[in-house]
């Protein structure tokens, strides 16, 4: 029954006349749709509650005004009354348990770890997204392709999303399919869309991420199954392979980056953006905590610490622009002056991307 | 790539630490236009204060003074002040999104945009709506228990002034340097020191816990104020709500502020030591912060809006002319909302990846904080029932309050839902549904409370016209300026994007730019109604009890003498000085000596050395560090062996001081 939930026809024709734009109430994917139901239940459950007070917070100042003709009802002794308190704590709390109950059900169906129930899990497409400053990058481990900030999908197929960073916080949000997801660095967080129709869906960064945050969107294309196998051939056929080194060139700081696409994705790539140790010689995540585990690296731990290290040479300034890396500073606290002026002219001249290439070839 | 801009180089002299002349933002028109404005307006304050000879007044009655009311009316000046900018930043981001649209790139880059929403939500919080609530509990609560004073007056002092400082402190960034650009909670791995490089964090972190000090110790002093100084008979459920409800906020501050300090802390450990709590290796974790963060934030809200309960329970009954109903339901409705809001600061992430249950949890205690908030409003109605409602200026606030206020109750409780929250989640909705409840309730409350007790303040009412058109402005440009986002909300649109592709939005943000443009008509209409009524108070003139108020502060004369009740107030219950006046109740004429803390220039001192500090630490100037960090400990050690700190107030002067009431 809950399943199955009939709109009123009045609220369905309210929603077709406001249009396309509203994703959220007018959606292009499950669950998103079962997200605009859940809004919309929780919506009428609380108007048997907000509009008799709106009603009433206009009506009694009225009503009981001072300049009224009879004034026979006012009652100054009046401050309690047992059933109505009754009344306005049990029907918020009757409300409230109704709410809770629907809570439940939902956030235990929507869980957006969980495969989407009624599609096939074999048919599910697996997309490793990884948020970069400020761009998306989007790996498609079953076709061993990748792309940047263009989401193929085929429609009506479930897609699975493994999510992280390779720098701040950011949230992949794809409003027309379903809500949105947090990716983090060194973490993999996951996310169930389908689209259940063809169609281009805006998506984008929905955490504050820094400069390059408002462009950093994507177009989520879902397409038939043909075009996708086409769309698949297509970024095969690129003669950019995405390696280790060519993902750290990838990962330096830009905004509004052009669509690309990636031939030939190096196996074990996502895993090591997540275990933070895609430049060589540095030690990932889950090894550093069995190390840790086991106690310890010890003294002779302490004099290789660089490999433990991820992110030192990713300092941007308040631009966008990378900070060059400075191997006299490094190891120190700030504030150490080097009045090294050949250094600070390289800040305002060097291009980005060579800094970029310099870092990922000399790490520190 | 990004820009051709670049931030100033990294250098560091022993002298002036990193800071250097590249810092001052003299290529900003914007800022130097504000720089020279408030120069300017700085040079008439002066000229003013040394043509009348108000310097030795500004510092022996205000600057130094202990007393609570005084120290409540610089509260709210601080407040209006910052409000003032607050609101600047707020025009400046409205006008940026209804320019932005399509690709045209608006005025305000990403780097100064940023700066701007993150100014925006830091000041508004810290410093207007906390400096609104703190003068307001100050000055109202320790009169309505029936106490000369608050339990530590210079402490009063002391916090105030650290808020002044850390206020200052965020000010000038804007001309030395640069503020945050990691919104209001500032969430690394953004605000640590690889992705905000700059000085704007350290800003963000000095200030704010420069200004949380003074929060805490006002926290710790109000609470002991209401458990120590109630006026002989008063029991705690004798207490007038508003008092109740400051007492609930005070145990709320002194809970959850510790938390910020050492979240904040931590993040200064980051920033200054290179430690790891919450970097994206070695061990961090930056999902700690944002629990950490949000376990003081969530709280937070509340520290705001129940006194704001308690001002609109206050007025409501004073208005209808009867007994608020359900005062009892009412305080443990707010003692409940105090403990829950402990156990929902989850909801502030739902999409961060807990599983089902835990959304679920966190998803259901909030919505069951709306049964005592529910309950709160049908008390409110209830008292107007049956009543004899006076549509004073107040009295509009409140029930545009009541109005507003549900609605954003509503929409607060969809976003508890986790599955909803997953979609509206850091869209415009959620902007839109924490300013209704913000603006609805905080804002709304503190208009009706300064026109509710600023006659008790001053002696004179408000100007009533320029009240009426500062409520409707408000009301109206609230919901021009909030109902489009909660439409943008619900096409998906993001916050804090300064600028977007898709045209079909523009209209909606230009809405919401003239619904802001209405606001700041309200503002106005608040000015210059407190200029007129302020030009016009000899025929505003108004008795020590303008309203027929029920609770004790209108038992005092208005403007109230320094030691608030001639006499020792004996109470015997509820409403106590409505009782008083069914008994036809005078003071006696017999006065004796009143014993009173005397002012001290301690606490301006040692929040001025703390702003000195402040600047250095964002600076890396350890010299200037050390040396004003030793100041502070030096003058509060020197203050502990001052013994002259308290003096009587002879029975002749209160005489007198009650002949004048009286006439008045």
């Amino acid at each position: 029954m809950l399943r199955r939930l009939k709109l009123p026809p009045l609220l369905l024709a309210v929603l077709a006349l406001s249009g396309c734009q509203y994703d959220v109430l007018n959606p292009s994917g499950w669950v998103a749709l079962e997200q605009r139901n859940l809004l919309i239940i929780s919506t009428l459950l609380m108007l048997i509650v907000i509009i008799p007070v709106l009603i009433m917070s206009v009506y009694f100042p009225w009503k009981y005004r001072a300049r009224r003709e009879d004034q026979s009802d006012y009652d100054p002794e009046f401050e309690h009354s047992t059933s109505l308190e009754v009344v306005i704590w049990g029907v918020p709390i009757l409300i409230v348990a109704a709410l809770g109950i629907y809570t439940y059900i939902y956030t235990h169906r929507l869980d957006p770890y969980k495969p989407i129930e009624h599609l096939s899990a074999e048919d599910a497409i697996e997309v490793q997204a990884v948020s970069l400053d400020w761009k998306w990058l989007f790996i498609y481990p079953q076709f061993g392709v990748a792309s940047v900030n263009e989401l193929a999908i085929p429609a009506g197929r479930q897609v699975e999303f493994k999510l992280s960073s390779s720098t701040v916080m950011n949230t992949l949000s794809i409003p027309a399919l379903g809500g949105m997801v947090y990716s983090m660095a060194g973490m993999q967080t996951k996310l169930h869309l389908v689209a259940d129709h063809e169609g281009v869906y805006q998506g984008r960064s929905a955490h504050y991420s820094g400069p390059g945050f408002s462009q950093m969107t994507f177009e989520t294309q879902a397409m038939s199954d043909q075009d996708f196998a086409a769309w698949v051939s297509n970024a095969k056929g690129v003669e950019t392979p995405l390696t280790r080194a060519s993902y750290l060139e990838l990962e330096a700081p830009t905004i509004a980056a052009p669509v690309s696409y990636y031939s030939d994705v190096e196996d074990g790539l996502f895993q090591r953006i997540v275990g933070l140790c895609v430049q060589d010689g540095k030690v990932c995540m889950g090894d550093m905590m069995m190390q840790d585990m086991q106690g310890g690296g010890g003294l002779e731990g302490l004099g290789n610490g660089a490999a433990y290290e991820y992110d030192r040479y990713r300092r941007i300034d308040g631009f966008g622009n990378p900070i060059p890396f400075d191997p006299a500073s490094e190891g120190e606290s700030h504030g150490h002056g080097h009045d090294d002026m050949s250094m600070n002219e390289d800040n305002k001249t060097a291009h980005p991307s060579d800094a970029a290439k310099e870092y990922a070839q000399n790490g520190y | 790539m990004a820009t051709e801009h670049v931030q100033p180089a990294e250098v560091w002299t022993p002298i002036f630490g990193r800071l250097t002349l590249d810092w001052i933002p003299y290529h900003e028109p914007i800022l130097v236009g504000t720089f020279g404005a408030i120069v300017l307006g700085g040079l008439i304050l002066l000229a003013i204060l040394t043509k009348y000879r108000l310097w030795v007044p500004l510092w022996k009655d205000w600057i130094t003074t202990i007393d609570h009311k005084k120290i409540g009316i610089m509260y709210m000046i601080l407040g209006f002040i910052m409000f003032i900018r607050g609101f600047a930043d707020a025009l400046m981001m409205r006008a940026q999104q209804a320019m932005a649209a399509g690709g045209a790139e608006g005025y305000l880059p990403p780097h100064h945009f940023d700066q701007v929403f993150t100014a925006h939500g830091v000041i508004m919080i810290f410093f207007v709506a906390m400096a609104f609530v703190t003068g307001i509990m100050n000055y109202v609560m320790p009169a309505q228990i029936g106490a000369r004073d608050v339990a530590f007056p210079f402490l009063n002092n002391f916090s105030f002034w650290m808020t002044v400082a850390g206020a200052l402190l965020v000010n000038i960034s804007l001309f030395v340097g640069e503020f945050a650009r990691v919104g209001w909670l500032a969430f690394p791995p953004l605000s640590g020191s690889d992705f905000s490089t700059g000085p704007g964090v350290d800003y963000y972190l000095w200030s704010l816990q420069i200004a949380g000090v003074g929060t805490t110790l006002s926290g710790i002093n109000l609470v002991a104020t209401i458990f120590k100084m109630r006026a002989p008979g008063m029991k705690l459920f004798d207490m007038p709500v508003f008092t109740w409800t400051t007492l609930c906020t005070n145990v709320l501050i002194v809970a959850a502020f510790p938390v910020l300090t050492a979240t904040l802390a931590l993040l200064t450990l980051d920033r200054y030591l290179g430690t790891h709590f919450f970097t994206n290796d070695m061990g961090g974790n930056a999902m700690m912060y944002v629990n950490l963060i949000w376990i003081w934030g969530h709280p937070e809200v509340y520290i705001l809006i129940i006194p704001i309960f308690g001002v609109f329970s206050e007025i409501v009954s004073t208005f209808s002319g009867k007994p608020l109903f359900g005062y009892k339901t009412m305080v443990w409705a707010t003692a409940c909302i105090m403990v829950l809001s402990f156990v929902v600061w989850l909801h502030h992430f739902f999409t961060m990846g807990s599983g089902a249950n835990v959304n679920t949890f966190f998803g259901i205690t909030t919505m069951i904080i709306a049964v005592p908030t529910g309950v709160k409003i049908f008390n409110w109605l209830f008292t107007m029932y049956k009543g004899r409602v006076r549509f004073e200026v107040p009295m509009l606030w409140t029930v545009g309050f009541l109005v507003t206020f549900t609605i954003g109750g509503m929409t607060g409780v969809l976003l508890a839902v986790p599955p909803v929250d997953f979609q509206l989640h850091n869209t415009l909705f959620l902007v839109a549904h924490f300013h209704n409840v913000i603006i609805g309730g905080v804002v709304f409350g503190v208009m009706a409370a300064v026109t509710f007790w600023w006659p008790k303040a001053f002696g004179f009412k408000l100007d009533d016209r320029w009240g009426k058109r500062s409520f409707w402005f408000w009301c109206i440009g609230f919901y021009f300026a909030f109902m489009p986002l909660y439409a943008l909300g619900l096409m998906g649109v993001t916050r804090r994007m300064n600028a977007y592709m898709d045209s079909a939005w523009q209209i909606y943000f230009i809405v919401a730019a003239f619904g802001a443009g209405l606001i700041a008509l309200g503002i106005a209409s608040t000015f210059i109604g407190f200029f007129v009524s302020i030009k016009n108070r000899k025929a505003l003139a108004c008795g020590p009890d303008p309203w027929n108020g029920r609770t004790l502060e209108w038992a005092m004369q208005s403007p109230p003498a320094p030691y608030n009740f001639p006499q020792e107030v004996h109470v015997r219950g509820r409403d106590e000085w409505w009782r008083m006046k069914q008994e036809g109740f005078q003071w006696s004429e017999i006065y004796e000596p009143i014993h009173m803390p005397k002012n001290t220039a301690t606490g301006v001192l040692i929040a001025a050395f703390a702003l000195v500090l402040g600047f250095a630490m964002v600076w890396y100037i350890w010299w200037l560090a050390i040396v004003s960090f030793l100041a502070c400990l030096a003058i509060g050690i020197a203050h502990t062996f001052n013994y002259n700190r308290d003096y009587w107030i002879p029975e002749s002067d209160v005489a007198k001081h009650e002949q004048k009431g009286a006439l008045a």
